[in-house]
């Protein structure tokens, strides 16, 4: 679990050539290359209808009615009144608006974390100045304190500031993150070469503009990667926009979980509504799907 | 929130960070010129100050809060009790009931979910067809929020017309009341957390694994291991740090469990059951803070959250340390 300068480690195809690797796996595809059997093949495609059901079960529950999904045996098709259940949801909840309020918080959020991360990311990498290790042993012990420390005060202060059911609220305690900060500085310790920065400061640039042209262009693929995690992360937090904000402006998770709590829960609504949730993520997920997957291993192998 | 637990559990770093680099007066004195200056500060400004502002000071203020008695509608007043708040807390029937709930369902939903994760990363590990298919797909529930998933579930779970209870009395067994049931609502509870979380932690287990020197499965093979135990001698111990890794992040994500309790009745009650049977120590913290406006008790109860995590966090780095010294 050294600093390895292996990027993606997802299919090892990925690797440049130039990766000063010293200690790559010695197999290509993984250390045990042996052929997998059937029962290797049954389990995992188990295991993969497992993760999958129960989101076509959303699917299959949101379109149709109370009385059909009570039958038995259950339906497990489809069916088309899956667009009655999206417009009672869209009536129950405004989920319309809280998919715009998703898009912009966890947009901002991203575009922050990843602006301010990749900043600190580089100068806990490169440079030197003093107290340097005990800022970063700041930032790593903060990854242990639970969410639910900071909730009251940052209640009171939005409070007090008025902030109480305004996205600024949700977006600016987010703003940055501690993980952010260690997975830009494993990754810029070994993808940025001293030499260039050298170079750079001999050209007499000054930081910033070296910071612009010489370490972002370097740092944008674990930028990217950094994104991805960040935006799902922020489309999917729960417990601080609960507290801050209400369904009258609520992002999509507070939209659902405003959901249930009807007095009459239709089954159906519910699942149409977690469905149009949700949809978002998934068809960004089929999208950037192998990159997430890439970028999770690589967070995993840094460090 | 920089600490949201989401942002914890995908730090997914496998060792402890190496300690920082300190310039090493060998290096030639260029080099120091051009990488020793204040301009170090100000990049990790922006971070600090956020961190500063919405982090380290609820902190704090957290811990003051809780030796105060006081409600949410009165936030800037406040009489002090000392430590009342928490000798009520020790006293509490809730938390120690809210206590004994996250420890069940910690273990319920962390231990299965390990295991499963570390086989399903040795399957994921073979040269597969569709490997980038099984990857993915096995993230799905990853992608998918607390709330989706909580809601999904706490239908496939309801104790009539959930498709689980149908396909038990399909097979002739009886129907369960999840929700009521002190076992079948942790158990349920455990369900989901291990459905989102399984293939995460596979994935991270697999990168460890694949950066495991083939020539060491070599060395074993020609001892003779089986592959039973290359998996258990060479795999296992290879993974160690990683495993110690999840084990933290994921007891930390137990510790604050608190959308799947709070949804899984489908209402968003923050009581946890009609008999508190899967309370919280999270969902109790929210109960007393913005149900009951005891703003001090909860302050209490969240930091005896973080004095759980620290006490977690330090067995294990014990432990991890113990066995380092052994193997040397």
């Amino acid at each position: 679990m050294a600093t390895l300068a292996i990027p993606a480690t997802d299919t090892g195809r990925d690797t440049p050539p130039a990766a000063p690797a010293t200690r790559r796996r010695g197999h290509r595809g993984g250390s045990k290359a042996g052929k997998p059997g059937p029962v290797t093949y049954t389990l995992l495609t188990l295991v993969a209808l497992v993760s999958i059901f129960p989101l076509y079960w959303t699917l299959v529950a949101g379109s149709h009615t109370n009385a059909e999904i009570a039958a038995t045996p259950p339906p497990f098709l489809p069916n088309a009144s899956l667009f009655d259940n999206f417009r009672a949801a869209l009536d129950q909840a405004p989920i319309g608006k809280a998919i715009i309020n998703s898009v912009l918080v966890s947009g901002s959020i991203t575009v922050g974390t990843v602006l301010f991360c990749t900043l600190a990311g580089f100068a806990f990498a490169k440079l030197q100045f003093r107290g340097k290790g005990l800022l970063l042993s700041l930032v790593i012990g903060t990854m242990m304190v639970p969410t639910q420390l900071a909730v009251i005060p940052l209640f009171m202060m939005i409070a007090e500031l008025q902030w109480v059911n305004q996205l600024q609220a949700v977006i600016l305690p987010t703003l940055v993150s501690a993980f952010g900060v260690f997975f830009m500085r494993q990754y810029l310790i070994s993808a940025l070469p001293n030499e260039l920065l050298e170079a750079g400061r001999v050209d007499g640039a000054s930081t910033f503009r070296i910071f612009w042209s010489i370490v972002v262009p370097v740092a944008r693929p674990a930028m990217a990667v950094l994104a991805m995690l960040t935006f799902l992360t922020a489309w999917n937090e729960f417990f601080w926009p609960l507290i801050a904000l209400t369904t009258a402006n609520p992002t999509v998770q507070v939209a659902l979980a405003g959901l249930g709590s009807g007095y009459v829960p239709q089954r159906s609504v519910i699942m149409a509504g977690t469905l149009l949730g949700t949809l978002p993520v998934l068809i960004v997920f089929t999208i950037l799907g192998k990159q997430i997957v890439g970028g999770i291993m690589q967070g995993a192998v840094k460090g | 929130m920089t600490i949201a637990s989401g942002t914890v559990r995908e730090a997914a770093i496998a060792a402890p960070p190496p300690a920082p680099a300190a310039t090493s007066p060998a290096r030639p004195r260029k080099r120091r010129q051009l990488t020793r200056n204040r301009w170090g500060y100000a990049y990790v400004a922006p971070f600090f100050l956020v961190f500063a502002a919405f982090s380290l000071y609820p902190f704090m203020y957290t811990a003051w809060v809780s030796l105060h008695e006081t409600s949410l509608s009165n936030i800037n007043g406040g009489t002090w009790v000392g430590l009342d708040n928490y000798r009520n807390l020790l006293q509490s029937e809730f938390f120690w009931n809210a206590a004994r709930n996250t420890l069940t369902i910690g273990i319920l939903a962390t231990v299965p979910q390990l295991c499963m994760a570390l086989g399903l990363a040795h399957l994921l590990n073979y040269k597969l067809r569709g490997r980038t298919f099984f990857r993915t797909v096995m993230l799905m529930p990853y992608a998918t929020s607390i709330a989706a998933a909580t809601l999904v579930f706490s239908q496939l779970f309801g104790r009539e017309y959930g498709l689980i209870n149908t396909m038990l009395e399909a097979v002739g067994l009886q129907a369960i009341d999840w929700e009521a049931g002190t076992v079948s609502s942790q158990v349920a509870i455990a369900v989901i957390v291990t459905w989102r979380w399984t293939g995460y932690n596979a994935l991270i287990y697999l990168a460890a694994m694949q950066s495991i020197p083939g020539e060491l499965y070599e060395a074993a093979e020609i001892d003779g291991a089986s592959k039973w135990k290359q998996f258990l001698h060479v795999t296992i111990p290879s993974l160690r740090p990683t495993i110690l890794f999840t084990i933290v992040v994921s007891t930390i994500g137990a510790v604050q469990l608190f959308g799947e309790p709070l949804l899984f009745a489908g209402n968003g009650t923050t009581s946890g059951g009609s008999s508190g049977q899967y309370q919280t120590l999270g969902l109790l913290m929210y109960q007393q803070g913005w149900s009951n406006f005891h703003i001090g008790q909860a302050a209490t109860t969240a930091w005896a959250m973080f004095m759980i995590i620290l006490v977690i966090v330090g067995v294990n780095a014990v432990i991890g340390r113990l066995r380092a010294r052994a193997d040397r």
